[in-house]
């Protein structure tokens, strides 16, 4: 690496950061994606690192691979979910963190329902504060990781076709795809019901397709999002039938397509809603890819705002060989 | 009975009768007794060396939350009525969401009396349109005007029964107040919290989009003129809803308007990093719209400034955006903020802001003051229209901080507010021998 890149104490989304803080942030990840394969899958990067996963909102994916993350670089971790005790006593977000502080901890990850809940906590508390996902704002992870696996499976992000299909709005996932990847030169479209298109998106620089034909004719890269079911109740769309129907992206559908479309999709998926499970299982799905990566971009996220250095980010796992 | 007040050489200003010179104002039991050039001094009189403020008619504000009953950890009415005069605000219109609600003569009453008895603004209560403000069943509205309210609102909240909104404002028609419009469609603005925008996609925030103002204002403009009601449109926000008022005026509709400051001079960038000090209903919009209500202020359009002034207590705001209140202050900056942005901006002049700030909102709700005319009430703000100062809400007289300006360097300063002829707010010091230029 050549560009020397400071991160700051926190990681709250992907809109604040440059290209090159990302692709650093990829870069380093790297490296750490090796431990994964180990037989011993630890090194003592952050030995004596407290790390507390505060998850007010249901999640299975991001904590897990958050809490692996940190445990095979050696931190000692405490898991608190929205259902446990002092939140549902109604204790607020910063009488719980400074509660946390008081006990001595070093980095929190915060999974929060409302947006701006990160940079809340992080502009309160002086623990490293990662956002794990903040409302419909962020998730700024989900998108490193999204971005890592498209890097792995073409030329790189500059001028690739990205197509975020779904629900837009309620969306932290495409904010944070959309925010990378166009600092990385990545040409962005969205594609979805228009009632779950916000209204000024195209300002942020991505094109609308209101179509996913439209979609599949242009893009390189399909991150096909999960529609919520609520959002039907909430009448956003009048039903799953009839969404699966005009934006599912289905294997007939792709086939129609100038060119093989890489597949992504954050997870968890409705299979026959958004996605077929021919197109999910098929082999240009790297679903499962995004997976194995989330683990080793959260690692490059803990190592570097824990002070590492990019350039030692290969030797100090070196050193964790015994 | 106090003693008369001369307030010497001062630049008197007063709107409602062209008056704008370097004259001698005295103010004799409670009353504006006469404006001339070297002024006689009665024996007993009080001189107050004024020499380069501006003496004018103290503030009106159609639009203010006193939380009292019911959050009196927010405000109460004497600290709300005693944060007005400090921003030199003589008169203000107690909107009725309290806890209970301002909804049956006892509790206008209890507003008046709780005004009076603080002595410090005149307390002007707001009746509600609907019992409980639940927009259902209309109040007893002849006895809430026969206990002393003034106007009637479900402020905070739409009257979105189409068929009460016309029975409301058809029946006020025997009463002669205004009905207070807070006009927002809820299906349009349904779980919004900051203006609908490039911004609100950015932050991940629900928006409202201006829709929900505009549609709501064309419905209200159209039920005024069915029934012939005084409708008065709080806290215009939008370009689209100016094109609207203009149309109705046009069209002789009895509809009037008013601005908040924050409205005329924040957009919804002021949101970004989730500061709920700019959250607000309805919400700071784009640029384009500050725009388009400062020329409508300036045009008349808007016919005049009203602060929306919305206490909350810290720990309520000092939360995630999503479950922080609506709200912000505004008695104690408006004055500061409007001359800043609106005469140093080059947008009205002093009598022009005065204007908008204490003739006209008087003549639409109806209120004795807002004048500085013979017999007028001794109700006088003086002020600083140079002094630059900065905004610290931690001196704020009122019991809330909930301020976006916080910080900021404000122009133009009130130094002495007068109510019916009482000083009840104080920074000129004993100035009888001071010289020009005290702090």
């Amino acid at each position: 690496m050549t560009t020397k890149v400071e991160f700051g104490k926190d990681l709250t989304g992907l809109e604040g950061l440059s290209s090159e803080h990302i692709t650093t942030l990829l870069d380093v990840a790297e490296p750490f994606k090796e431990i994964s394969e180990r037989a011993i899958k630890k090194v003592p990067i952050l030995r004596g690192k407290t790390i507390v996963n505060l998850f007010y909102e249901p999640s299975t994916r991001t904590r897990v691979s958050f809490e692996f993350a940190e445990k095979r670089l050696s931190a000692d971790t405490v898991n608190i979910a929205g259902s446990s005790s002092s939140i549902v006593k109604g204790e607020n977000l910063v009488d719980t963190a400074r509660n946390l502080e008081a006990m001595r901890i070093d980095m929190v990850v915060i999974r929060h329902g409302s947006s701006g809940a990160a940079q809340f906590l992080a502009e309160r508390i002086p623990s490293n504060v990662i956002n794990a996902g903040d409302g419909q704002h962020e998730h700024p992870t989900q998108g490193l990781l999204d971005m890592l696996t498209i890097r792995d499976h073409t030329d790189g992000i500059a001028g690739r076709r990205v197509c975020i299909v779904g629900d837009i709005v309620h969306s932290r996932v495409a904010r944070s795809n959309i925010w990378g990847l166009l600092k990385l030169g990545a040409e962005v479209a969205v594609c979805g019901p228009p009632t779950l298109v916000p209204r000024g998106i195209k300002e942020l620089g991505v094109h609308v397709f209101k179509r996913v034909e439209q979609a599949i004719e242009w893009a390189d890269v399909l991150n096909v999002l999960r529609l919520q079911l609520e959002r039907m109740k909430a009448g956003y769309i009048p039903s799953l039938r009839e969404y699966n129907r005009f934006f599912g992206v289905s294997v007939a559908r792709l086939e129609r397509a100038p060119r093989d479309i890489l597949i992504l999709h954050p997870g968890p998926m409705n299979r026959g809603v958004e996605i077929d499970s021919h197109v999910a299982d098929g082999p240009h799905s790297v679903i499962l890819q995004q997976v194995t990566n989330g683990v080793a971009v959260r690692m490059a996220v803990l190592y570097l705002l824990a002070g590492g250095s990019p350039e030692r980010a290969e030797a100090s796992k070196a050193e964790g060989r015994s | 009975m106090n003693r008369p007040i001369l307030l010497r050489g001062g630049r008197v200003i007063d709107p409602s009768q062209q008056l704008d010179e370097r004259l001698d104002l005295l103010l004799v039991d409670g009353r504006v007794a006469q404006a001339g050039l070297a002024l006689a001094v009665p024996d007993i009189a009080q001189v107050l060396d004024v020499a380069g403020m501006v003496v004018a008619p103290g503030f009106v504000d159609l639009h203010v939350h006193l939380r009292e009953p019911g959050d009196e950890h927010k405000e109460t009415i004497a600290s709300g009525a005693r944060a007005a005069v400090a921003g030199g605000f003589t008169s203000i219109c107690a909107m009725p969401n309290t806890r209970p609600p301002i909804d049956d003569p006892a509790a206008v009453g209890f507003v008046r009396a709780e005004g009076e008895r603080a002595g410090f603004a005149h307390v002007y209560p707001v009746g509600a349109v609907s019992v409980g403000l639940e927009g259902k069943e209309m109040t007893e509205i002849g006895e809430l005007v026969a206990a002393g309210a003034v106007a009637v609102s479900d402020d905070g909240r739409p009257v979105w029964d189409s068929g009460l909104l016309r029975r409301t404002m058809s029946y006020i028609n025997a009463f002669d107040i205004p009905y207070f419009s807070h006009s927002e469609d809820p299906g349009l603005s349904a779980g919004g919290v900051m203006n609908d925008g490039p911004v609100s996609t950015a932050l991940g925030l629900r928006g409202i989009p201006n829709a929900a103002e505009d549609a709501a204002i064309a419905r209200d403009c159209i039920i005024a003129e069915l029934t012939g009601g005084q409708l008065h449109i709080l806290h215009v926000a939008t370009r689209g809803a100016v094109e609207i008022i203009q149309a109705a005026k046009t069209r002789g509709v009895r509809v009037t308007a008013e601005v908040t400051p924050h409205h005329l001079t924040l957009t919804d960038e002021a949101v970004r990093g989730y500061r709920t000090e700019a959250k607000m209903n309805p919400p700071l919009r784009s640029a384009a719209d500050v725009s388009a209500v400062r020329d409508a202020l300036v045009e008349g359009v808007i016919d005049c400034i009203a602060t929306d002034h919305a206490p909350h207590h810290y720990e309520d705001k000092d939360r995630e955006f999503d479950d922080a209140p609506f709200g912000i202050v505004g008695l104690e900056t408006a004055l500061g903020v409007c001359v800043k942005e609106l005469v140093v901006g080059g947008r009205l002049d002093l009598p022009e802001l005065i204007s908008r700030l204490a003739c006209r909102p008087a003549q639409i709700a109806g209120l004795p003051g807002g004048k500085l005319a013979e017999g007028s009430p001794a109700d006088v703000v003086v002020f600083d229209p140079e002094e630059r100062w900065i905004c610290r809400p931690e001196e704020f007289l009122s019991l809330s901080r909930n301020t976006p300006f916080a910080g900021e360097q404000l122009v133009g300063r009130v130094v002495m507010t007068m109510v019916d002829g009482r000083p009840v707010f104080n920074r000129l010091g004993d100035r009888e021998a001071a010289p020009s230029g005290v702090r």
